[in-house]
């Protein structure tokens, strides 16, 4: 993971079926990129918390904007202190090196 | 008391002071419509085509800025009405489809009738909600009219399965109901403007020497053409408007220059490459309005103005930009701006117009489209509301119609759906019986919602459906001439319905003005009635819209700016 090249944007979601959809809907459809996506839900709440992993690109103000525009999505942040390892070790996951 | 959820519908929608829905029933939504049936105070319409249902929803809430309701029932129902809801997206129309689904425990199942109506939604309405309870729908249901109609309003789908419209769930009190499911709601808050915000523009506008109006949807939709208006006779700031916007200033105004882009007049976009500051109000920077975006008012610092932060920056950087309702901005700024009569640069629009007129001027025959349009915009009241469907006869609608006032044109201008015109027509007629409302089509639109003039014979309205026939796909035809060397394909019709005797069939009075010897007397006697008709006038298929701005060009570099004069 390349901290210059890539942003991790943090949401904070209603959850319920369809949100997950509505997201990745709504890059597929901007054609934004979507490198990877981490979520679960809050303890004791009705929502849930996602990360997503995107290319910095000139478009992370347009897609910020878009996000913040979702009925289910409630907070949207660029993430300054994320852990960025923590789709490092996704990426491992994915390469099968345990 | 016991309430089934499709009781509770209709009582939430009679609530909501919907009196009319366009639908047609199915095996999905029948419990709906059986409730429906025992309302006073709401009008089915039954259409021949659930598009038709969503166009006729879109003609109402177009022309009242209310959100207005259509039904469809599962699967294909849904998918007819995709179009419709996807074209309300585009122009940011409030529309609250609701559709019947397959019952719940069916669900996932491939069953008969079942389509993923809330994965179809996603991309096309501004949001969806499936209902897998009767308790929800209190909460749902006012909740989908305040998304559809409030900041940029746009279609919202609700999809309910059968079995939560005939749930039936005991509500005591409905005011304590709703508020409890109220509550799990985040306030989104709307986007205003500060006093600085506004001081800032009112400096910029006094500082330019030759600022310029780019107005849109966003004025009819903030209810501010008469704010703007004074605005800019205040200031003395020249007007060009998009497609969206026709209507929001008056057409005879000196200061209106028309519309812009891509088929706008040949001044109005050299007056954009001069101008030094452009205000950009209600607006989104599309693509048939700006022609290539780098090139778009090369000269110009540019504020922007919109209820939609995301489309601020987004196609073309500005200067100053702020998220906010235009009536609050222009309530200020009015008060902030000089009183300035610009006299230079009029003088300097004044030469631009001398010297690059709009093409037809000279053109005086009757049957020419921009004239045949100019008469019928002469012969009727200024509050008749014209509809369109979508190819050359929009864009000559567009360039020559005299609008004077804000929600008289409908079209569908992000979408450009062929199809557009006739169930629109009908849902303006529904929502305003005492206009007159005008289709303006062509020959291969109108067929695409031709069924509907079985609607239109059942409601009986003041609609006129004109249709400009020239005997091909006239818009498409014109790009193959143009830009494919003259490689003409699936273009020209083989055959074409006698339409006025087709209007006969479905009950409806039907014209051919073929060969009349007295074209605009015939037009006035018929306009002058109020039935429903079809009028069928023939025009030369050679005509082509001028100017026109090439694909990928910028605006100045249009074509055929000279040629007719
Ligand atoms: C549903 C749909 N299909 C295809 C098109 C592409 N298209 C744009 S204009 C046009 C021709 C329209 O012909 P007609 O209604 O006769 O109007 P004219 O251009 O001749 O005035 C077509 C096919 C469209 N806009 N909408």
């Amino acid at each position: 993971m390349d901290k210059a090249k890539d942003v991790i944007i943090q949401l904070t979601v209603n959850n319920h079926a369809g949100v997950m959809s509505n997201i990745t809907g709504l890059f597929t459809r901007r054609a934004f990129n979507l490198e990877g996506i981490l979520c679960g839900r809050l303890k004791n709440t009705k929502t849930s918390k996602m990360y997503l992993l995107i290319n910095n690109d000139n478009r992370i103000d347009q897609i910020v904007k878009q996000l913040k525009k979702l009925y289910d999505v409630l907070e949207v942040s660029i993430c300054e202190n994320c852990d960025y390892n923590i789709f490092d070790n996704v990426h491992e996951l994915m390469q099968g090196k345990q | 008391m016991r309430y089934s959820g499709a009781e509770i519908i209709i009582k939430l929608l009679e609530e909501q002071g919907v009196d009319k829905i366009a639908g047609i029933p199915g095996g999905a939504n029948l419990p709906m419509y059986s409730v429906l049936a025992k309302s006073n105070k709401i009008q089915h319409i039954l259409v021949r085509h659930e598009q038709a249902a969503g166009f006729i929803a879109q003609g109402i809430a177009r022309t009242t800025g209310k959100a207005a309701v259509c039904f469809a029932t599962s699967g294909p129902g849904v998918t007819n009405l995709l179009t419709a809801i996807a074209d309300a997206k585009l122009d940011s129309v409030p529309v609250v489809a609701i559709t019947g689904q397959i019952p719940s425990s069916l669900v996932g199942t491939d069953a008969f009738q079942e389509v993923d109506t809330c994965g179809l939604a996603i991309p096309i309405t501004k949001h969806h909600f499936f209902v897998s309870s009767a308790k929800e729908l209190v909460h749902i249901l006012p909740e989908a009219f305040r998304v559809a109609e409030e900041g940029r309003p746009g279609p919202v789908i609700i999809d309910i399965p059968k079995d939560v419209q005939l749930e039936e769930i005991e509500i005591a009190n409905w005011s304590l109901e709703d508020v409890a499911a109220t509550i799990v709601d985040v306030e989104k808050n709307i986007p205003t403007a500060s006093l600085e915000d506004v001081d800032k523009i009112a400096q910029m506008i006094n500082e330019s020497r030759k600022p310029l109006l780019y107005i849109g949807g966003g004025i009819l939709q903030s209810n501010s053409h008469k704010l703007l208006y004074d605005f800019a006779k205040k200031n003395t700031i020249p007007v060009a408007s998009t497609l969206m916007g026709l209507g929001c200033f008056p057409s005879n105004d000196s200061l209106f220059l028309g519309m812009l882009g891509m088929h706008g007049a040949p001044y109005t976009n050299l007056v954009l490459n001069e101008t030094d500051l452009l205000i950009a109000f209600g607006v989104r920077f599309d693509d048939r309005a700006t022609g290539k975006i780098a090139e778009f008012c090369p000269k110009a610092s540019i504020i922007h103005v919109d209820i939609d932060p995301a489309e601020l920056d987004k196609n073309k950087s500005t200067n100053f930009s702020v998220a906010a309702d235009i009536r609050m901005v222009l309530d200020e700024l009015i008060l902030l701006i000089d009183k300035n009569p610009r006299e230079e640069w009029m003088a300097e629009i004044e030469a631009i117009k001398k010297a690059n007129p709009f093409p037809i001027s000279q053109n005086n025959d009757c049957w020419h489209p921009l004239n045949l349009i100019r008469k019928i915009g002469a012969l009727v009241d200024p509050d008749t509301i014209i509809t369109t469907d979508v190819g050359q006869h929009q864009m000559w609608v567009a360039q020559s119609y005299p609008f004077q006032q804000p929600r008289t044109l409908l079209t569908s201008g992000g979408l450009g759906t062929m199809g557009f015109g006739l169930p629109a027509a009908i849902g303006a007629a529904l929502a305003n019986p005492e206009k007159k409302v005008i289709c303006i089509s062509g020959d291969g639109s109108i067929l695409m919602n031709i069924q509907e003039l079985a609607t239109l014979a059942d409601l009986k309205l003041n609609v006129t459906v004109i249709i400009l026939n020239n005997g091909v796909l006239g818009m498409v035809r014109q790009l193959q001439e143009l830009f494919f060397q003259q490689t003409y394909i699936a273009t020209r019709f083989i055959t074409n319905p006698d339409f006025a005797s087709m209007a006969k069939c479905f009950g409806i009075k039907g014209y051919d003005l073929k060969n009349q010897g007295n074209l605009e007397a015939m037009l006035e006697k018929i306009l002058s009635t109020s039935e429903p008709c079809v009028i069928n006038i023939p025009i030369d298929f050679r005509e082509n819209v001028m100017p026109t701005v090439p694909p990928g060009a910028g605006n100045h570099q249009m074509i055929g700016g000279k040629k007719h004069g």
